[in-house]
């Protein structure tokens, strides 16, 4: 609070220049770890991004809904299309208030490429119990290239804010 | 108005509008003063505001309560967000500028007309903007008003009156520099806590402008003049204003701790340059804190949010770090310098632990760095992100730094500011005694309680997650520690209103004549001027015990930031 004398430019003492070094070398690890997860972890946040519209990715959905279609199910009391696409192939997933769309199916331990896209507001995709968030922009196509490593029923939680109904956007995917 | 001591006046041919400060024996311009309990009195009215909001969201997210329903709890939650996180921090940091520019200086306030418009601005916008969010359900969009949903256009022209108030204030404070220093009001630098304050002035310049780079064009959005707005750079520029922003906060409240702690234990910083270069760092490299809320966003790359993220190189890290120990190292010292150099801890067991400054400076430092700091540092690193993008461990996080952390400070020296600027005596004494730590403890199980929920899944902004199914049952215990929390924290918060107002409302107006206000009649602020180099240097008192207590964090910090890795390895493969 007070102006310090003229020439306040010292030399650090031991304790900060110990401090100091110390934290400025665990910033140092913080920092290589990113890109050490990047090349060697398998959990990686996607990158691949398309741009599209709501028209575009609507199509998209209607012909892997169409050609890949296994049965039906529900979720919060609306019938929905379970779909099951081939390991390796790209399913879609359509965000838009308030649900999720298709069902998805997969197999575990097989790859896949989710695209996610929203039709209208920001959705957030937050798959439960697994605990993966990713955020959902309309107007953008997010590409996950996913494995999933456990088997069951996994709810789809959006956890953005997208207006009054939002906490009844729930979806659902399915592991063999 | 008063004066105590008949002086010259400021320069030849002004209005000898100031008083003498009985305390510090520095000038206080009438203007100033005048402002900042004008400042004062908003923020306070804000926090009352976004106080009964946060009681009624907190009671809804409690499970086993659930107290709103849904309309009304993203009503409440919008303005719990727009009251606390801006009006009420910013109205309190607006006063601690011109606090700064002017009285800590000795200088006087050279554009009280100009800031009186700020003031003026940044109320009709912050009113405006609890009036549209109540009155217009379109409008109930959370604070963070992500386009492409849409509020009424007032909602956005109350951000940009309240942003634009404050930029003219921040204007003020540097003229109120410029102009002290051309009138030679001090001699030499700044003082450390002005110079702390600058950085956060300078952080709030381009805070503002972003944020108008986002907001200005959603105003024009939502009246029609032109159809699209892409919501990722929305995004993008709405989080270069909303990230800075608290590092704003970050800046004022580290500031704010030098002065608590000379205040309190009357400290000398051990070393000016050390602390200076930490506010230095936050200047260069906090900007880049935006990244934080986008690294789980389609279209960016690895490369760009592993640099953003990181501060560049966790720069602004090392700036806090580097604080968490020169702060505790100063009051070390000054307690050691007093006598009290019994074993490693000697010292802090001797600290006034009954002054509310004291209290509130302890229970902020730990709070922002042992919660707020490490939490934020692990979720914003770019692949943990993926576990904690929006779930309550977001909230959790931040509750520990603004709340915990900014809120505790700042209350804590509004004690102080009532005897000084507002001259009444401070009332309820003994409130103010236990307020910071009654106030600590719920912020601190609000956070914790928010972690482990968001841990387990639950997101944040959710009126009910239960019907998902997809949650576990021990939410129910996380959430009702965030919810008792929050009952402990609001009572925190009604003690600290009720002080100020029986204070304000109750006290005579009276010169104040000592700094402490509950332990006794010495002054910290001249014993720090005696503290000589020999007793700073002094084997005896040099900061053993800062040097274990950092340590000590460094080793919690690594491992919370290291089981979150491991957390991560046990989810699906994603790329």
């Amino acid at each position: 609070m007070l102006a310090p004398e003229k020439i306040w430019w010292k030399p650090l003492g031991r304790m900060e220049k110990t401090w100091l070094t110390v934290a400025f070398v665990w910033c140092v690890f913080l920092t290589i770890m990113m890109p050490l997860w990047y090349f060697m972890g398998r959990q990686n946040v996607p990158a691949e991004t398309y741009r599209t519209t709501p028209t575009q990715f609507n199509e998209k959905i209607n012909a892997f809904v169409e050609q890949y279609k296994v049965g039906e199910d529900t979720v919060n009391g609306v019938t929905l299309p379970v779909v099951e696409a081939p390991a390796g192939s790209d399913v879609y997933l359509r965000a838009s208030t308030w649900q999720w769309f298709p069902i998805l199916q997969f197999q575990k331990g097989s790859e896949y490429r989710l695209h996610i896209s929203s039709m209208d507001l920001l959705h957030g995709f937050s798959l439960q119990p697994v605990n993966i968030n990713l955020q959902v922009l309309p107007g953008y196509d997010y590409v996950a290239t996913i494995t999933p490593t456990t088997t069951g029923e996994f709810t789809i939680v959006c956890n953005e804010f997208c207006s009054l109904g939002h906490h009844t956007m729930i979806g659902k995917i399915i592991v063999k | 108005m008063a004066t105590l001591a008949p002086t010259t006046p400021w320069v030849k041919g002004a209005k000898d509008d100031y008083r003498v400060c009985g305390v510090t024996t520095l000038k206080v311009d009438m203007h100033t003063e005048r402002l900042i309990i004008a400042n004062a009195v908003m923020a306070v009215v804000c926090l009352v505001l976004g106080g009964i909001a946060a009681l009624l969201i907190a009671l809804t997210r409690w499970q086993a309560i659930h107290l709103l329903d849904a309309t009304w709890f993203y009503r409440l939650l919008t303005l719990h967000g727009v009251d606390m996180l801006v009006a009420w921090i910013v109205f309190f940091e607006m006063a601690g500028l011109h606090f700064g520019s002017t009285a800590l200086l000795n200088a006087r306030h050279a554009a009280p007309k100009l800031a009186w418009t700020g003031f003026i601005m940044m109320t009709v916008g912050g009113l405006m903007a609890n009036a549209v969010v109540l009155f217009d359900p379109k409008s109930i969009v959370t604070f963070t008003a992500y386009v492409p949903l849409k509020a009424h256009p007032l909602f956005y022209l109350s951000y940009i009156l309240f942003a634009v108030g404050a930029l003219i204030t921040t204007i003020t404070f540097f003229i109120n520099i410029v102009v002290a220093k051309r009138e030679g009001r001090f001699s030499g630098s700044m003082p450390l806590a002005v110079f702390g304050l600058m950085t956060a002035a300078i952080l709030a310049v381009y805070t503002l402008l972003e944020g108008a780079a986002a907001i200005v064009p959603a105003f024009l959005w939502s009246l029609g003049v032109f159809p699209n707005y892409d919501p990722g750079i929305y995004r993008n520029f709405f989080w270069g204003f909303g990230h800075p922003a608290q590092q704003v906060n970050l800046a004022a409240m580290v500031s704010i701790w030098y002065m608590l702690a000379q205040m309190t234990v009357g400290i000398r910083p051990v070393n000016e340059k050390f602390s200076r270069f930490a506010f230095i760092l936050y200047l260069f490299f906090i900007n880049l804190g935006s990244a934080h809320h986008l690294l789980v966003d389609p279209g960016l790359t690895f490369a760009w949010k592993a640099v953003n993220t990181s501060y560049a190189m966790y720069l602004a890290v090392l700036g806090s770090m580097m604080h968490a120990f020169s702060i505790p190292a100063a009051m070390e010292i000054a307690l050691r310098a007093k006598g009290y150099r019994h074993g490693l801890f000697g010292w802090l067991r001797n600290g006034p632990w009954n002054e509310p400054g004291f209290g509130a400076l302890v229970v902020s430092m730990i709070l922002f760095g042992w919660i707020g700091g490490v939490t934020g540092v692990t979720i914003g690193t770019e692949q943990i992100n993926m576990l904690a993008h929006n779930t309550l461990r977001l909230p959790g996080h931040f509750h520990a730094t603004v709340v915990g952390g900014t809120t505790t400070a700042f209350m804590g020296f509004t004690y102080y500011v009532i005897p000084l600027i507002f001259r009444k005596e401070l009332k309820l004494k003994k409130w103010a005694v236990w307020q910071p730590y009654v106030y600590g403890i719920g912020s601190a199980l609000v956070s914790l309680g928010m972690i482990t929920s968001g841990l387990q899944g639950v997101s944040r902004r959710n009126w009910d997650i239960t019907f998902s199914g997809a949650i576990p049952g021990t939410v129910n215990l996380t959430l009702a520690i965030f919810g008792i929390g929050a009952i402990i924290a609001v009572i925190g918060g009604i003690m600290y209103v009720a002080i100020v107002l029986t204070s304000i409302l109750t006290g005579e107006r009276k010169e104040a004549s000592g700094l402490l206000l509950v332990n006794g009649a010495n002054n910290p602020l001249l014993e720090s001027t005696k503290l000589t180099d020999e007793q700073m240097e002094d084997k005896q008192n040099q900061p053993k015990g800062t040097l274990v207590l950092v340590f000590a964090f460094l080793v919690w910090f690594a491992v919370y930031y290291l089981s979150n890795w491991w957390l991560l390895g046990r989810t699906w493969f994603i790329k």
